[in-house]
């Protein structure tokens, strides 16, 4: 019984994990280049308003779009924690 | 018309060999004029699973050599009419053969045999390249395994780039027992995440590791493992065959389980 209550089966964390692993994989773009968008797109918002860069996050997610192979096609997320609106 | 097939993996181990030779019996067995091709240069294994190793005189690279005709280096299978085995060499390495290469080899095979099976070692470097050079289509083998997943995405993504059209996978080794736990990914699952089209599962059989100590291919027998390969070939000569019992016994058990854990 204690089974069926558990919250997660192990069968459900092997098909999580593999669906974000693949995503990364099959974009490819290496961690060199995600430093360099990161910095382009702080240098970027940093005219128009103080950001904190150093709590700043972007990584490569799926979104709602169809894309190749039945899977949805990827999506950049940043997340930019503002630290004052009005430079 | 014939056709040539690459079984494919990326991750070692997960039952590409075994799956050759019990796709290339099983077409035989259905009648086909066959020729498996072990491409794994170095690490040559088709032969041992085939029985057939102790009839070796000539190898793949002593053909790509012109060290012999093509014909010398086919071993014909005395059990199944129409089976031929072109071994592989053991004591060279993946360079000794180009893609071209592997592309003409093919292309002669081509006029006397229906189907041709390339048996494709680990890994996506030379020894990948030159096995699916000559190929038309793939079957890609993984297990509902997250290191084997992850290198069939791989592998499938890989041979996208090189303008395949036609991929199809097989689940190897599944154990519908833990797939009913929730412990392990269901072929649904499996399908679900590489999205390309299934054409067989394989439960793990302990009949498996029987035949492949005695040599001889178990396609076509009634253990599990032996039915589902034949089902296999059928579906590869575009025969609609159901899937085997055992896949619907799961989706039944899910159904049950799922019902409590929403209780």
């Amino acid at each position: 019984m204690r089974r069926l209550f558990r919250r997660k089966s192990s069968r459900e964390v092997a098909k999580d994990r593999l669906k974000i692993l693949l995503i990364s994989d099959r974009v490819s773009c290496s961690p060199e280049m995600m430093e360099m968008i990161k910095q382009d797109i702080a240098r970027v918002i940093s005219k128009y308003m103080k950001i904190d860069t150093d709590h700043m996050e972007i990584q490569i997610g799926k979104t709602g779009a169809g894309g190749g192979r039945g899977m949805k096609s990827p999506m950049l997320y940043a997340n930019i924690p503002i630290v004052d609106l009005h430079k | 018309m014939s056709e040539v097939i690459v079984v494919t993996s990326g991750k070692g181990g997960v039952g590409k060999t075994t799956t050759s030779a019990n796709v290339g019996t099983g077409l035989a067995k259905l009648g086909k004029k066959v020729c498996l091709i072990d491409t794994d240069i170095g690490l040559r294994n088709l032969d041992v699973v085939m029985g057939l190793e102790n009839r070796i005189v000539y190898n793949l690279v002593d053909v790509v050599e012109g060290s012999c005709r093509i014909k010398q280096a086919l071993i014909r299978d005395k059990r199944n009419p129409g089976l031929y085995l072109m071994p592989s060499a053991q004591t060279r390495d993946k360079s000794a053969v180009t893609p071209g290469q592997m592309v003409k080899v093919i292309e002669h095979l081509k006029e006397q045999f229906d189907y041709i099976i390339l048996d494709c070692p680990a890994g996506i470097e030379q020894g990948f390249q030159n096995a699916i050079a000559g190929a038309d289509r793939a079957l890609v083998v993984t297990t509902p395994e997250v290191s084997a997943i992850r290198d069939a995405d791989r592998i499938i993504g890989l041979l996208e780039a090189n303008g395949f059209k036609r991929m199809d996978l097989i689940i190897n080794r599944l154990r519908t027992e833990m797939v009913r736990r929730g412990d392990m990914m269901s072929a649904s699952d499996v399908v679900d995440i590489l999205a390309i089209p299934l054409i067989g599962i394989v439960p793990d059989d302990e009949n498996v590791v029987i035949s492949t100590n005695q040599g001889e291919p178990l396609v076509g027998s009634d253990a599990p493992a032996g039915r589902a390969y034949f089902n296999v070939c059928q579906r590869l000569l575009g025969r609609e065959t159901p899937f085997l019992n055992f896949e619907k016994s799961i989706s039944f058990w899910m159904k049950v389980s799922g019902i409590f854990r929403k209780v």
